[in-house]
């Protein structure tokens, strides 16, 4: 565990330096859909909830994990949607319309 | 991969590329035209990670000699997807409250997932001290935010009220919540075997959430979402080291990092620290600026005066707020800038970063109208120009452009950075009535010679001043 536990910190130190560096340089223009992004990018923790599904070890864990599986899943599935929605709708002034 | 380890490198090697994509797609965040790639790598990631992480929970189950439950995996996927649709098609006006509401449900995954970890834990193996403290950051971070984001949501959808709720003791009440909270959680690291004690840990987090986010208003919602969206990351990372997955880890920590600089970002752009906006309320101290309010003489202009005054500038800056979200008027502002650019006026828009109620809500309506994102100016790149601007256009903005914020130290946002509006020749505001803005604070440019009121609701009247310059001579 405890090894574990320093390789984690590691991580979590490096992916943290990398995230201030990385979206300090978002322009404010993005910024709403730099939220939304993150959000479907956090989801990823429907990976654990898989898992206690898949593995159904007891029927709370079970159930509990459904339920997380469902949440974390319409957070992806919304998030990407959403902000592709957005992004879409950045345009240059280069082509104008009438 | 015919053994546990094989199969653990196998996923361990998937979570690393998917970490990788995660990063790119931040970075391919940070111009419009790369933006889409990045979308595009996070869902490869997020495929791979999905689809790796179902093999290698069949692959473990065949060698444990577990039946593993697709049935219920898969239709809890679909299930999701499904609500996800319709969460992803919302109207661009509505993208604050879906986002306080995502925050929710990202943050509601890890408390259940934490929670099921826990009585797992408990009724078998027992719970190492260190993962027991861990797991307590996560559901307790992860607990206030699903409360806490309901009721932004919850605010920001107008079905609760917008106006601080405060009472006496507020702060004393909310931090012994909390300190409870972490008792628990101390005792709980050094007694695992108190299950009992587990789920009023659980509840005090939830009612610490309502009661963080009560006693704030609707002009603080940028900061308080962007807060919430730091704890939901912070708590998936807290997560991670629970079961162990850097995946996660790594997730949770560029989320929580966004979240935190989107926060600095808000607060300085207010000049308040973050423990002002979560333990001061702006309520008490708008009632004192409404009571010194009086009745002074204002300027006022028809659409026709507007129309006319529009049309023989040069250079015209709009600066929309709030006000133009709420009359929907984002699409006859477009059209606006369409007949002037036709007279060869140049218009660019003022976007104050905390216009709106979410970081960056102006840009993505005035996008979604079809105004060009180079024509979006943040507030230090256009403040120098107001002196050489003609017309500045305030529609549904009022507190970002109040110039007692560099002048009246008694004022409540005095030292907020606002935009120079008043240094243009002309100043036109479209309000529906003198009722002070949202935070109740009386805006000395009302009342200035270079000012014109325009009253009426924002939507009607920039149609009005549309129709005007549209039949006009051109």
């Amino acid at each position: 565990m405890g090894t574990a536990l320093i390789d984690g910190l590691f991580v979590f130190m490096l992916a943290g330096f990398i995230g201030f560096e990385v979206i300090k340089r978002i322009s404010p223009l993005l910024h709403t859909p730099l939220m939304s992004i993150t959000n479907a990018l956090d989801a990823i923790a429907v990976v654990g909830a898989i898992v206690l599904v898949g593995r159904h070890e007891s029927p709370l864990a079970r159930i509990l994990g459904i339920l997380a599986v469902i949440a974390a899943t319409s957070n992806i599935v919304g998030g990407f949607l959403i902000t592709d929605r957005m992004l879409r709708m950045f345009k240059s002034s280069r082509p104008t319309k009438s | 991969m015919t053994t546990i380890a094989g199969s653990q490198a196998f996923i361990g090697f998937i979570y690393l590329v998917a970490s990788g994509l995660f990063i790119l797609a931040l970075k391919w965040m940070n111009s419009p035209p790369t933006a889409r790639r990045g979308i595009l790598a996070g869902e490869i990631g997020m495929v791979l990670a999905i689809g790796g992480t179902i093999l290698q929970l069949g692959i473990e189950g065949k060698l444990e000699g577990i039946t593993i439950d697709y049935v219920w995996v898969f239709a809890a996927l679909g299930i999701g997807t499904a609500i996800g649709i319709p969460l992803g098609l919302v109207q661009m006006t509505a993208v604050p409250q879906r986002t306080a509401l995502s925050h929710a449900f990202g943050a509601f995954c890890v408390t259940l997932v934490g929670t099921a970890e826990y009585y797992l834990g408990v009724n078998g193996s027992g719970i190492p001290a260190f993962k027991m403290s861990v797991l307590c950051c996560e559901v307790i971070l992860g607990g206030l935010t699903v409360t806490g984001s309901l009721m932004a949501a919850g605010k920001l959808q107008e079905v609760l009220p917008q106006r601080p709720i405060t009472y006496k003791g507020q702060n004393f009440v909310n931090l012994s919540l909390f300190a409870i909270a972490i008792i628990i959680a101390v005792y709980l690291v050094l007694h695992p075997g108190a299950p009992h004690l587990y789920p009023i840990m659980v509840g005090i987090a939830l009612v610490f959430g309502v009661m963080l986010v009560i006693p704030i208003g609707g002009a603080d919602m940028p900061t308080v979402i962007s807060l919430l969206n730091s704890y939901a990351g912070l708590s998936a990372a807290a997560m991670g080291f629970v079961l162990n997955n850097k995946l996660l880890i790594i997730a949770g920590a560029l989320d929580g990092s966004s979240g935190f600089i989107l926060s600095v970002i808000m607060s300085k752009a207010m000049n308040r620290s973050f423990t002002n906006v979560l333990f001061g309320a702006f309520g008490q101290v708008a009632a004192s600026a409404a009571a010194a309010q009086e009745a002074r003489p204002v300027k006022s202009a028809s659409p026709e005066e507007a129309a006319g005054i529009l049309a023989a500038a040069s250079r015209v800056v709009v600066v929309p707020g709030y006000g133009m979200a709420v009359a929907q008027a984002q699409h006859k502002v477009r059209e606006l800038y369409d007949q002037l650019t036709k007279k060869g006026v140049d218009v660019r828009f003022a976007i104050h970063p905390v216009a709106g109620r979410m970081p960056g809500h102006m840009n993505v309506l005035l996008a979604e109208a079809d105004v060009p994102y180079d024509r979006l100016m943040e507030m230090d790149d256009i403040n120098g120009d107001f002196p050489q601007t003609d017309v500045s256009l305030i529609i549904g903005a009022n507190d970002v452009t109040n110039p007692a914020a560099k002048t009246d130290q008694s004022s409540p946002i005095y030292g907020m950075p606002v935009l120079d509006v008043e240094k243009s020749h002309t100043v036109m505001v479209i309000k529906r009535s003198m009722n002070p803005g949202f935070a109740g604070i009386d805006n000395p440019l009302y009342y200035m010679d270079q000012t014109l009121m325009l009253f009426g609701d924002a939507k009607a009247f920039v149609s009005n001043i549309v129709k005007e310059l549209s039949g006009g001579h051109g």
